[in-house]
């Protein structure tokens, strides 16, 4: 690997590919489905359908909204469903045995009656039959005629008894109709063939048992029907012949009473079933009530404001839940009160000894230059003495700075006073204040892309201070090489970027250059005397602008800091129109570590790649050095959180438009494509 | 009219050695400085001293230099120069609304400091005889007078130079940096919020309606320039 920003990835495509298969359920299964053959079906069928379904959802959606969302709902709702089942088959039972106990009295109190009138039947049908043997001479008509009177008489005698508690049908046996004055007849206008079930009949047909069976009684006189129990046997009339009399007994008042039961089961359950939800949701409202409250309040207290409480009536467990809640509000709020407390006070403290230093240091400033001033005159050791102590002071007071700026940033205290700038102008003074530092080194400081204005809304003051630290660094650590400028815009950013070719940067090191006081390689001299907050600082400033401050960095490649800013102050960034790995990079050009070229471009293409946070050192160990706030990974719009780049390079491609030509012609053209489309680490908010 | 002489400064601060330093410093440069420590006293020391210019300590025992700087302000227009210790927007800010015209940053360099003063106590040495005129206000370079339809406005020099500044080239917009360089004298870009204080300041003493200035108009993301006449 040769960059920061090199190294292994495991493949995302494929971890993608392989989980839709795990998460197949039936509901995809059935959109499958429902869509394949909707596909298949045909392109006019599938949006009807689609709109269709859109049409019957859309309504449903805030009931389905209120289902997920309200408990109280849910509640009540399963306890009326709940309750209407069990009333329901109460309901069953209790008509069930309300009927059977009303029926049975009924058919015991018929079958008595009943089985009294067959004998009675069959006593009249004796002693008529007696009547004509002992008469003798009666013809075949008149004998008709008497059976015809007297089948009549029976009927009317039968029925008589009952007084409309029942009545008598005869009916002809089998399949003699008529003939004979069997012919149907009935007591009561009670049409007989329509009254008596087709089943019984065939039933007591050839049989001489009684026989029942429930029914409907039809009335000739446009009386409305009647259930009724009908109980019917076979006997013979007076000739020997046999003839089905039928007992109907009308369950009007059996009925009565059912309809009655049924309908008192019925207003009583729904009456039970609406108080039992009512009483769900007054009871569901007693606990949900607190527990809404609680939410809302926990959400009040998240937002920020401490000091909501619950509102706690009596002892009970809501209650209690209550008082628990208040006191974790209570608890987290001194906490978080002691917490901000003693951050102020040290925030404060850092401001006041930041402040207070200053006051002596001005008199031992200025008493030090005028023995600066004086040092002509002195003896060598003394002059040198005195050289010493003006320099030293110099750094002494640009630590003191550093550290009251940095102060200022913990404190929320910094304040940005964007306005619109061109960024070529702030790059020529930071460029022309290095350039006597750049003339030591024997570095020369080239700008690209300033032809045009590069314009965005900025704090000049701090962006001057981030570039001249940017430049500054690249001069100092370059090597005595080229530090390249260059300037670019697209889209809504605008993006400085200072390469150098000097010392480069270890792979981690990306991010370790943000921390407070880090130093590269602490053996090595230092030229410049810088605090070791610059960077720091300069990646507070680029937050503050709700810009990036990212490095890209190759072990004696060079490195690459790249400022990006949004054009305007309060708008996202979501890109840089320069790409962190500057074009020229080894890995880019082809080159492996040692400056050779790589075997082949398409090898470097199968060599998946890794963002930088693997690389980077365990937290802890990256905290050892110094406070929590000085680690730039955690803190938003620093250049830590790392996102790896598609390798597509689509995005590369938009980001880099109008790339100076100067550039691009400096790099070898036998660069192969896969190459460049590595990903590279995207460190961004 | 002071500009024969290097002048007389009042240092009002209540750190003994820093104003004996600076006492130092500014005697050897040429100036005649006196002192005072306390804020409840420095208005007495500076109605007894008469000073030509007032080095001023904003964090004072007594009144405070906030306080000191609007009561010398309300009875003077000698250039007061702020020293800080705080270059927060606030501070430094407040210290100018109250009148300060320049202000210095703790620690700073001696030579910084005297340039500053200089820079103050400089005045047109030639007072040639010129007229200007700027919207409807007529401008007395020599006399150091701003007149509106006779009426004399009183400004202090600071507000005066801004105003002669900006009628000298009426055709010219200038950037806050050139006018820190042309009036604060300043060689390199500094915190502009100076001449944005200023302008308002001269605003509220110029203009019939602030709100809508008419003699000092802002052209947006560039600077100033003065308004039609």
């Amino acid at each position: 690997m040769s960059g920061d920003s090199a190294a292994s990835a495991p493949g995302p495509d494929r971890a993608g590919a392989v989980r839709p298969v795990g998460r197949k359920t039936a509901g995809a299964r059935w959109g499958r489905l429902l869509e394949g053959g909707l596909l298949q079906g045909g392109v006019q069928g599938s949006p009807v359908l689609r709109l269709f379904m859109r049409w019957v959802r859309r309504p449903l959606l805030p009931v389905m909204r209120l289902w997920r969302r309200n408990i109280q709902l849910k509640v009540v709702a399963t306890t009326l469903l709940m309750s209407l089942g069990v009333v329901l088959l109460l309901g069953f039972v209790v008509i069930g045995q309300v009927r059977n106990g009303l029926l049975d009295a009924k058919v015991k109190a018929s079958q008595s009656q009943a089985t009294g009138g067959f004998a009675v039947a069959k006593q009249k049908a004796d002693e008529a039959a007696a009547g004509t043997s002992d008469d003798g001479t009666a013809g075949d008509a008149r004998q008709s005629q008497n059976l015809t009177s007297w089948m009549s008489d029976l009927v009317e005698s039968l029925s008589s008894g009952g007084q409309g508690a029942f009545d008598v049908v005869t009916l002809p046996a089998g399949d003699d109709n008529s003939g004979g004055g069997r012919g149907p007849r009935a007591s009561g206008y009670v049409d007989p063939s329509a009254s008596v079930p087709e089943d019984l009949r065939a039933r007591i047909n050839g049989d001489t048992t009684a026989a029942q069976s429930y029914t409907r009684i039809f009335y000739y006189n446009n009386n409305e029907s009647q259930p009724a129990l009908v109980i019917g046997k076979q006997v013979n009339d007076p000739n020997g012949d046999p003839y089905q009399l039928y007992y109907l007994f009308p369950l009007t008042q059996e009925e009565k009473s059912l309809s009655l039961v049924k309908g008192t089961l019925a207003t009583a359950g729904l009456f039970v079933v609406v108080l039992l939800g009512a009483i769900a949701w007054l009871v569901v409202r007693q606990v949900v009530t607190p527990v809404r409250m609680a939410a809302g309040i926990a959400e009040r207290l998240s937002a920020g404001r401490l000091q909501e409480r619950m509102k706690v009536t009596g002892e009970d467990d809501i209650a209690r839940l209550g008082e628990a809640f208040n006191k974790m509000a209570q608890n987290l709020q001194l906490k978080i009160q002691q917490l901000e407390d003693l951050s102020r006070m040290q925030r404060r403290f850092v401001s006041d000894v930041s402040h207070e230093l200053r006051t002596p240091l001005t008199t031992v400033r200025m008493a030090a230059d005028v023995i600066h001033e004086a040092r002509e005159d002195f003896d060598p050791v003394t002059a040198r003495s005195a050289e010493l102590l003006a320099d030293q002071l110099d750094r002494f007071e640009s630590l003191l700075a550093d550290l009251l700026e940095i102060s200022r940033f913990d404190a929320g205290a910094a304040a940005l006073e964007a306005e619109p700038i061109d960024l070529r102008e702030v790059v020529r003074r930071v460029v022309s204040g290095a350039e006597p530092l750049a003339e030591r080194k024997g570095t020369h400081i080239r700008v690209l892309g300033d032809q045009q204005p590069v314009v965005a809304e900025a704090d000049a003051r701090r962006l001057e201070r981030v570039l001249r630290n940017l430049v500054v660094n690249a001069v100092e650590h370059g090597e005595g090489k080229d530090v390249v400028v260059k300037l670019a815009a697209a889209g809504g950013a605008v993006a400085v970027a200072v390469r150098d070719y000097g010392v480069g940067l270890k792979p981690g090191e990306a991010t370790r250059v943000f921390s407070r006081f880090w130093r590269a390689d602490p053996a090595r001299a230092r030229t410049t005397g810088g605090t070791g907050l610059g960077l720091s600082i300069a990646l507070e400033d680029a937050r503050l602008h709700g810009g990036w401050l990212q490095a890209w960095g190759e072990p004696g490649g060079g490195s690459q800091f790249r400022l990006t800013l949004p054009r305007t102050a309060d708008e996202p960034l979501r890109g840089s129109p320069i790409p962190l790995e500057p074009k020229d990079s080894r890995r880019n050009r082809g080159l492996n570590d040692a400056g050779l070229p790589r075997g082949g471009g398409d090898k470097a293409a199968t060599v998946p790649v890794q963002p930088v946070a693997d690389q980077i050192p365990p937290l802890a160990s990256r905290l050892a050095g110094g406070a929590p706030t000085a680690d730039p990974t955690a803190l938003p719009g620093n250049g830590a959180r790392v996102v790896p780049r598609p390798a597509s390079g689509a995005r590369r491609q938009n980001e880099t438009p109008g790339e100076d030509g100067a550039e691009a012609s400096s790099r070898p053209d036998t660069v192969p494509e896969e190459s460049k489309k590595q990903g590279e680490a995207f460190r961004g908010r | 009219m002071m500009s024969f002489m290097k002048g007389r400064v009042l240092v009002v601060d209540d750190d003994t050695a820093l104003a004996e330093m600076l006492g130092i410093v500014l005697r050897g440069e040429g100036f005649e400085p006196s002192f005072v420590a306390d804020g409840d006293k420095a208005l007495a020391a500076f109605r007894e001293s008469k000073p030509d210019l007032v080095l001023l300590d904003l964090m004072l025992p007594g009144r405070d230099g906030i306080e000191v700087c609007r009561l010398i302000r309300a009875e003077s227009g000698v250039p007061i120069v702020m020293l800080t210790a705080k270059s927060d927007t606030v501070d430094v800010v407040v210290g100018l609304e109250s009148g300060a015209d320049d202000y210095i940053v703790k620690p700073f360099k001696p030579k910084e400091l005297v340039a500053r003063i200089r820079a103050r106590l400089r005045r047109s040495e030639e007072p040639a005889p010129e007229q200007l005129a700027i919207g409807d206000l007529v401008i007395d370079v020599a006399g150091h007078s701003v007149k509106r339809e006779g009426q004399s406005i009183a400004l202090t020099p600071l507000e005066f130079d801004l105003l002669v500044a900006l009628a000298r080239k009426p055709w010219q917009v200038f950037t806050r940096e050139v006018l820190l360089e042309q009036v604060w004298g300043y060689r390199h870009a500094a915190d502009t919020r100076l001449v944005n204080v200023h302008v308002q300041r001269l605003r509220s003493k110029v203009e019939k309606d602030p709100e809508r200035p008419e003699i000092v108009v802002t052209v947006r993301g560039v600077g100033y320039k003065a308004g039609p006449s």
